[in-house]
């Protein structure tokens, strides 16, 4: 299958320093594809195991469906976009651009156009005669982005695009990124720290800790059904709760310290558990009910499109975001907590 | 790997079918060899087939890997095969080279036989050999699968043992050799490896003469300190100031590197000696008194600064050009001073240059024998007790090999020390961001500092070569100083009838060592490079020793490895001495560290991504070196080239033992005539030499010229 990514059992030793773990995963063609994790967990080290740049300590890479494992990265039908840029300072954009084309020995008129589209692409068209030092960071980073597209590869990898440009820029460029890959039909692999960037842009995010795999899914899948408390906080936020199971059959009974409640959950093993509970499920009332859970209000920062809150429960330390134009609160007060039993899932303590 | 390995398999059968598998005379490349009797130019299939079985042997690497390429399908399995028959052929090839000699046979094995030294055909199939292994090599996944990049490595590795460790095992072993050739042991050595004519502390309590080891540690580490401060003023008023006079400061720093031996002492000496220009002066001036403090160590001292600090120079000038100018600039935004910014960042970003430019000026200090020649006196220095210790009366070749093994143990010290201090910090500077600043002027303490350094400097040179030259057009300098034009006719008169004819006496050496040089001086530096790619960009296991054992001959003074490569390569299996040949390798092995050093600080300096960048877009390793590598690298290949170029005309102490008739070197000439008395004549020569070697140079600047950075090459002065 051309442009799809498979990893069998790959590992990778640094010395004594174990970059990743034995790593199997599967990238279907034309899809992109994000490897997101705090620095140091192995991203760009499997992004370069692709690219070549590594060897494998052991294990099989296939790109393709064909065994790339002893392929030097000079025959890998690959590109990367480089969070340095790597742009050549000694060759003008257009030559940057063409450089592929070239080393492949096409003929000049063929690189010149193909060059040119590749600017137009990433819409710097008329920009080709200017030396890397004369762009700004972002022009820059988009020349590295068309450098690698106008070799067509069957997958391009990008190492933390986004990350030396500023936030507005940050917006927009990965949404051209984004076009770019659905438009050429590539199959991308994109890593970044930055969850919001790669629920953005991601038809899957493989979610990586400790050299390994912690869950991969679409951007939904991960919100959704968490595997661990990992995900849960790293994917939005989420209060996570020592609970306990009673029982489990089509719903689901648990124990919050002396109260119960009832999930609509099936399947959960009966046990200690930690109950997920994102920031914005969270709503504060003035007046006390028997279901409420009360709560004081130990900060409160009003960030114009929200308010943020941070409480002292019998849960312990709660984070929750409300609606601007719902009733506001100071530190100090009490509030009374509810939320939706809907809106709850469980992960493994 | 399998087209790759199709076509070393082929050159290597055509190497060993066709081509004369010994050495002819009168040299390969004239083809002179076609015409000479069958004898002389068989080939190893003809020489096995019939007379000499043992050349049957390379075969035994060639049919399995044959073997491999026909039947084995799976690319793991050629690998396998192609790096068994590689090594396996190339261990047959270097046994059957090693047991039968010229003049018999070792270990009393096949006796009676005898072979001269191998050819252009043993050359070829050993290359092919070599390079099936390294494709094999790259097969297993080893240097990421690149062919290129392990042929490389194996290339290297190759040369450096047959041309530095082969050669070295043969003075080692005299080391240990016992008295009236009863075989090898400790019983001599130990005693004279600790001997106090060594070791002697005497010096430093004022009660006489240091040994030799003290003496050369002294002073390499004085020479070393002394040529890195200067050369760093020189290179900053170069790159960080607006000094108008660059371009003489430039042929100033590197006049001293193409002044061949002994001319420098020489004019040392006609100017302070007992009876120098100056020493007469400021007695008849001053009434004072005429010493001889030149001959000692400040002598010494004074002629290595003199010819070393442009070495450290251009090492420098790449360094301290390559920091990039955002880092200065991001220093300075965060309100640090021009002094603070100096010290806290451009500094310690030129480390890596500071600390080769150290190295380089501690060993060349140590193994340098010219100037201690002329101007040592009482002080002795390892390098010239190496050299008395193979031509003095009682040659004491058991001697020498254990100084020699003392002067690399400091040589490789240093080596070793400096590693440490550089550590494993990262100091790239040129990334692939578009970097578009201005490099830092000096703020004024530090400006003048270097002027006060350096322009002094420059002017104390400047007098010496105008003396130089002046002494070139007298009759007997310091003695009768009537002009005249002697010396050069004797040297390089031309007789202009029917035709051109060189009737000067230098002419011959003159051509010859253009030649050589001009031979030598790319290899050289395309080798040091190579190297230094190798190091910097590629992993692979045993780089440590890799790179120790590439450094290696340069810690050997030239007088060892020339007593070196005259006991190894004087017989079979690799008999080179009396040709061009020997004296070009020579030059190679001698030199190429400096290029290696040079391009590890220059390439230090390029993000690792920007090659990385060039192989996934599909560039080879080669491409790559071509056309990323390289064209970022300007500075440090000129330096290595020119550096190889002007050494390899320049050198002496190899070379004395190498020359013979047919190939006369420069430098030896110019020794001829200094033991005769002749200083007209060496000195004429010597100018001669310089001016060519500085034309040489300016026209290679012009070809290579700057780095190709284009930043904007202006200094900020505000
Ligand atoms: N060349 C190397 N040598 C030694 N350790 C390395 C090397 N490259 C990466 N590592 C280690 O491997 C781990 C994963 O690194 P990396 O893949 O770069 O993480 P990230 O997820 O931040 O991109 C880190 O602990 C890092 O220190
Ligand atoms: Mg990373």
């Amino acid at each position: 299958m051309k442009g799809s990514v498979r990893f069998e059992n790959v590992t990778k030793t640094f010395g004594d320093v174990v970059a990743l773990k034995p790593l199997s995963l599967d990238i279907a063609p034309g899809t992109l594809v994000t490897l997101l994790g705090p620095s140091g967990c192995g991203k760009t080290t499997t992004l370069r195991l692709i690219a070549g740049l590594e060897s494998a300590s052991t294990g099989r890479i296939l790109i393709g469906g064909e065994d790339v494992t002893h392929l030097s990265a000079t025959y890998r039908r690959v590109s990367m976009v480089f969070q340095s840029y790597a742009l050549f300072p000694h060759m003008t954009v257009l030559e940057n651009v063409g450089y592929g084309l070239s080393v492949k020995g096409l003929p000049r008129a063929e690189i010149r156009d193909r060059a040119e589209a590749g600017l137009e692409t990433v819409g710097l068209k008329g920009f080709g005669a200017r030396l890397p030092s004369e762009l700004s960071g972002g022009q820059q980073q988009r020349v590295a982005v068309a450098r690698a597209i106008v070799l067509e590869p069957e997958v391009l990898l990008l190492d933390e695009p986004l990350s030396n440009l500023d936030a507005k820029l940050r917006r927009h460029v990965r949404e051209e990124i984004r076009q770019i890959q659905q438009r050429l039909g590539l199959t991308a692999v994109y890593v970044t720290h930055d969850q919001e960037e790669a629920m953005a842009v991601s038809d899957r995010i493989i979610v990586m800790r400790n050299a390994e795999i912690a869950q991969e899914g679409s951007p939904h899948d991960l919100y959704d059904r968490p595997a661990n408390g990992f995900i849960a906080d790293f994917i939005g936020d989420a209060n996570l709760i020592e609970v306990s199971v009673l029982n489990s059959a089509d719903s689901t009974d648990i124990a919050l310290g002396n109260r119960r409640l009832t999930l609509p959950l099936r399947g959960a093993s009966q046990g200690p558990a930690r109950l997920v509970l994102r920031p914005h499920h969270l709503r504060l009332a003035a007046e006390p009910a028997p279901d409420r859970i009360p709560a004081e209000v130990t900060s409160a920062a009003w960030l114009g499109n929200s308010v943020q809150y941070l409480l002292s429960s019998e849960m312990g330390t709660l984070f929750a975001i409300t609606d601007p134009r719902a009733q506001a609160f100071r530190r100090g007060d009490t509030v009374h907590l509810t939320f939706d039993p809907a809106d709850l899932r469980l992960v493994p303590a | 790997m399998r087209r790759t390995a199709g076509l070393w398999l082929l050159i290597g059968l055509l190497g060993y079918a066709l081509l004369p598998w010994y050495m002819v005379s009168g040299g390969f490349w004239s083809f002179g060899w076609l015409f000479r009797p069958e004898e002389e130019t068989r080939s190893a299939l003809v020489w096995a087939a019939s007379s000499r079985p043992w050349l049957w042997l390379p075969l035994a690497g060639f049919v399995p890997a044959a073997l491999a390429l026909g039947l084995a399908r799976a690319p793991l399995a050629l690998a396998r095969g192609l790096v068994a028959s590689g090594a396996l052929g190339l261990a047959l090839m270097a046994a059957q080279g090693l047991i039968i000699l010229g003049n018999g046979t070792r270990f009393g094995m096949m006796a009676g036989e005898t072979q001269p030294g191998m050819g252009a055909g043993a050359l070829v199939v050993a290359s092919a050999l070599l390079f099936l292994l390294t494709t094999g090599i790259s097969g297993l996944g080893r240097g990421r699968g690149d062919a290129f990049l392990t042929g490389m490595i194996g290339a290297i590795v190759a040369l450096v043992g047959v041309f530095v460790f082969y050669p070295m095992t043969f003075i080692l072993i005299r080391a240990f050799e016992l008295k009236g050739g009863a075989g090898l042991g400790l019983s001599e050595f130990l005693p004279r490896f600790l001997s106090p004519e060594i070791w002697s502390p005497a010096c430093l309590t004022g009660l006489g003469n240091c040994g030799a080891a003290l003496n050369s540690l002294l002073l390499g580490l004085a020479t070393a300190t002394g040529t890195t401060v200067l050369g760093l003023a020189f290179a900053l008023i170069f790159t960080r100031t607006d000094f108008r006079a660059k371009r003489l400061l430039r042929v100033l720093t590197i006049l001293p590197i193409i002044t061949p031996p002994f001319v420098i002492g020489l004019a040392l000496i006609l100017l302070f000696g007992r009876a120098g220009t100056i020493t007469e002066f400021f007695a008849d001036a001053f009434g004072w008194e005429k010493t001889r403090w030149l001959y000692g160590f400040w002598g010494v001292w004074l002629a290595q600064m003199l010819s070393f600090t442009p070495i450290a120079f251009l090492v420098l000038i790449g360094v301290v050009e390559g920091v990039s100018p955002s880092m200065e600039e991001a220093s300075q935004t965060l309100d640090a001073d021009r002094w603070q910014t100096f010290r806290l960042i451009s500094l310690p970003l030129m480390r890596p240059g500071l600390a080769n430019a150290f190295l380089l000026g501690f060993i060349e200090s140590l193994a340098d024998f010219g100037n201690p020649l002329v101007l040592g006196g009482n002080f002795n220095v390892l390098s010239t007790e190496i050299y008395f210790a193979i031509v003095g009366t009682v040659a004491d070749p058991a001697h020498a090999a254990i100084l020699s093994m003392i002067l690399l143990s400091l040589t490789l010290g240093a080596f070793l020390a400096q590693r440490r201090w550089l550590g494993r910090k990262n100091y790239a500077t040129v990334t692939g961001k578009g970097d578009s600043g201005r490099n830092a002027a000096l703020n004024d303490g530090l400006r003048w500092a270097c002027y006060a350094l350096a322009l002094p400097w420059a002017a104390f040179t400047l007098i010496l070569y105008a003396l130089i030259v002046f002494g070139s057009f007298v009759k007997l300098w310091g003695y009768d100083h009537t002009l005249t034009f002697e010396h050069y006719s004797r040297a390089f008169g031309i007789v202009l009838r029917n035709g051109i004819h060189f009737t000067g006496s230098g002419w011959d050496s003159f051509f010859t060592t253009l030649t050589i040089a001009a031979i030598a001086a790319p290899l050289t530096a395309a080798v040091g490079l190579a190297t230094a790619y190798l190091l910097v960009r590629q992993k692979f296991t045993g780089k440590d020793a890799f790179e120790f054992s590439t450094m290696l001959s340069f810690a050997i003074p030239g007088t060892v490895i020339g007593v070196a490569y005259v006991m190894a390569f004087n017989f079979p299996p690799i008999e080179l001495t009396g040709t061009g040949l020997i004296l070009i390798i020579v030059f190679i092995f001698r030199n190429m560290p400096v290029g290696v050093r040079g391009g590890i600080a220059a390439m230090s300096q390029l993000d690792r991504s920007l090659d990385e960048a060039s192989i996934t877009l599909g560039a080879s390793s080669a491409t790559t070196l071509r056309r990323v590598i390289l064209p970022l690298m300007g500075p440090a290949i000129l330096a290595a080239l020119t550096y190889a170029f002007v050494r390899a005309i320049t050198s002496v102490s190899a070379v004395i033992f190498l020359v013979s008739a047919r190939y006369n070197m420069a430098t030896s000439f110019i020794v001829g005539r200094v033991e005769n008395g002749e200083y007209g004549i060496a000195i004429a020569y010597a100018t001669v030499l310089i001016f060519t070697m500085l034309t040489a140079i300016l026209a290679l600047q012009l070809i290579i010229g700057r780095r190709r950075l284009r930043r904007a090459d202006r200094i900020d002065t505000q």
